[in-house]
């Protein structure tokens, strides 16, 4: 044999390897269709209880198109890939979950694997499904298994090649897809497992508030720090939290719930949709929340509780004005925002005082612009928070002067870059954004949730 | 300063955190728009500023500076109405009409966006306007109807031009 041969014996014998390899880390077998069990074969109890768990899971927002079907998809997911589009998991046979038995729908949600063996992307979160029980998949299959089966096949997502093969997702699950389950801590509460199991789980908070890496894939070193959604920013919800009066149990509980807190303001943009889904399910899963939730806050240190009371003391006595050397942003402050921010009409119906703001604390401006320019649009016949929108009265350059006074008198830290590119970026987006996505249905479910 | 209205300059002499509906009715006596809750939350207060809907009860003078506000009076008379407004009183979408005048101004800035909307744009669009009779649906056949009536008139005004 001579040495080329040799060589090319070796490479063939390096790419059918690799493809074997390759075949067996993607390929995945179909699991056999069932007939579509008939909705009244599955326990009342066991579907009341999915219904719960899917309201936790938060599935409705990515899987219902604003004034659509439920669960029907067909929702677009900005990725920095491109839009994916939600599937829909209502029982119709052709287009939607109809044909899998439980055994498909529980590989789905562990392995992100659909029914006749396709590779799902991970923008259905099943990086945290894992840590779901069997249990539980079994209601959340009872729950979707006898809704309204609806016909609304899948709209093709748009990826570039070789993102658009879904073989490509088994390379990013065997680098990036953790198969363990929940494990409970000994050490700690019931209830704070019960939180804990939720939150890593089906609430999966860190697919939001946990920053991304390029692939996609949360970063597990910094868990919580804050991340990215629909051109929002979700705060850092651990140590790192920028909150001017830190959380407890106590607050996260009231805005986990009611969707607003006295000292932190009212849940908006895809939080929103949370808070409406979590006021609607045990009041105890959601405190079982608010206390795992308060431990990976951590204890606030002594330099943040004094701020804290420094803010509380500014509120009760305002110290009186220098003249401001952002003139444009303290007038407009001053003739468009404070009659409501500054007077005493409590939450949720009046403005929280602005020195209680996260998003003038945030990273960069972009939840106060999109605040700015949309308001708060009230729930449809629910008393509900409510603000007006400035878009179609401010100028970019109004907005941008506003922002920077805000961030300047309501904040300790450093002002923000490229404030006026955010607002016009946040226009832009407010304007595909108000044509995709649900209304915001919010926070407080009823009437007798709230004060 | 001065603020430019329905096309003509006005030299205001008002604080500039005055409210625009303030200037609009009692210095201008422009008194379509109306003031409702005072908070940007009921919609009768509805003007255009640069073609878009503003709530004028939280929109400052300050704001203003080179732009155009434009109010119910700026659309047509009572002698020759204009499209939207011949729409809602041949509709007869008004019961006690106090909120009409901001959801016409509002339907007018739609239709000049989005000259044939479908029943469910006007519906979003006119969310922030508020009728407590309960005229919702005449409302929603009025904005159709102008949109015809606009249709028409372009269409006219076009044949006119072009062939007379």
């Amino acid at each position: 044999m001579t040495k080329p041969k040799i060589v090319i014996g070796i490479v063939a014998g390096l790419l059918i390897g690799g493809a074997v390899a390759a075949f067996a880390v993607a390929w995945r077998p179909a699991i056999s269709a069932i007939e579509p069990p008939a909705p009244q074969s599955f326990d009342a109890n066991l579907v009341k209880r999915g219904r719960d768990l899917a309201a936790i899971g938060n599935c409705n927002d990515c899987h219902t198109v604003r004034g659509g079907k439920a669960f029907a998809g067909g929702l677009a997911v900005p990725t920095p890939f491109g839009a994916i589009y939600s599937s829909n998991i209502t029982p119709d046979p052709q287009t939607g979950i109809g044909l899998w038995s439980e055994a498909a729908f529980r590989r789905a949600m562990r392995s992100g694997v659909d029914r006749t063996g396709h590779h799902l992307y991970p923008t259905f979160p099943y990086d945290h499904f894992t840590n779901v029980s069997d249990e539980d998949d079994r209601a959340l299959y009872a729950f979707l298994m006898t809704r309204q089966g609806v016909h609304a096949p899948a709209r093709a997502n748009e990826l570039a090649f070789p993102l658009d093969q879904r073989f490509v997702v088994a390379g990013w699950k065997l680098l990036f897809l953790r198969r363990e389950t929940y494990k409970p801590d000994a050490t700690q509460s019931a209830e704070w497992n019960r939180g804990a199991y939720l939150v890593e789980g089906l609430a999966h908070c860190g697919a939001c508030h946990t920053p991304r890496n390029a692939l996609g894939a949360e970063r597990l070193s910094a868990t919580f720090s804050g991340g990215d959604v629909d051109n929002w920013h979700a705060y850092a919800i651990n140590a790192r939290s920028l909150s001017p009066v830190p959380w407890d149990t106590e607050a996260l509980f009231h805005y986990l719930r009611q969707g607003w807190d006295k000292d932190h303001g009212v849940a908006r943009g895809p939080m929103a949709e949370v808070v409406s889904n979590l006021s609607s399910v045990q009041e105890s899963d959601v405190h079982a929340i608010a206390v795992y939730m308060t431990s990976v806050f951590g204890p606030p240190g002594q330099d943040r509780l004094r701020k804290a009371d420094e803010v509380r003391a500014q509120i009760k006595s305002p110290p009186s004005q220098t003249t401001p050397s952002n003139v444009a942003g303290a007038s407009i402050y001053a003739a468009a925002c404070a009659t409501c921010h500054e007077t005493e009409r409590p939450l949720p119906y009046g403005g929280i005082n602005l020195a209680l703001s996260t998003a003038l604390s945030a990273p960069d401006p972009r939840n106060a612009a999109n605040i700015i320019i949309s308001g708060i649009q009230p729930v449809e016949g629910e008393r509900s928070p409510i603000m007006p929108g400035f878009g179609s009265s401010m100028t970019d350059v109004q907005i941008s002067a506003l922002l920077n006074y805000l961030r300047g008198r309501f904040s300790n830290q450093p002002g923000w870059t490229d404030v006026e590119r955010t607002v016009q970026d946040a226009r832009r987006m407010q304007t595909v954004f108000l044509g995709i996505q649900p209304g915001p249905h919010n926070a407080p479910g009823g009437p007798t949730q709230r004060d | 300063m001065s603020l430019k209205v329905n096309g003509h300059d006005h030299q205001i002499d008002a604080d500039p955190d005055t409210p625009l509906l303030y200037v609009l009715r009692e210095e201008l006596k422009l008194n379509a728009a109306k003031f409702g809750c005072g908070l940007g939350q009921c919609g009768s207060c509805t003007v255009m500023v640069d073609g878009k809907a503003v709530l004028s009860c939280v929109t400052p003078l300050l704001l203003l500076e080179g732009r155009q506000v434009t109010t119910l009076e700026g659309l047509g008379t009572i002698d020759a109405p204009a499209p939207i407004q011949r729409a809602f009183m041949e509709e007869q979408a008004a019961q006690c009409g106090y909120c009409i005048a901001g959801i016409m101004m509002r339907a007018q800035a739609l239709l000049q966006k989005n000259p044939k909307p479908t029943d469910e744009q006007i519906r979003a669009e006119l969310h922030p306007n508020l009728c407590r009779c309960g005229t919702h649906m005449r409302i929603l056949r009025a904005v159709h109807r102008a949109a015809r009536l606009m249709d028409s008139a372009a269409l006219s005004s076009t044949t006119q031009g072009s062939a007379q």
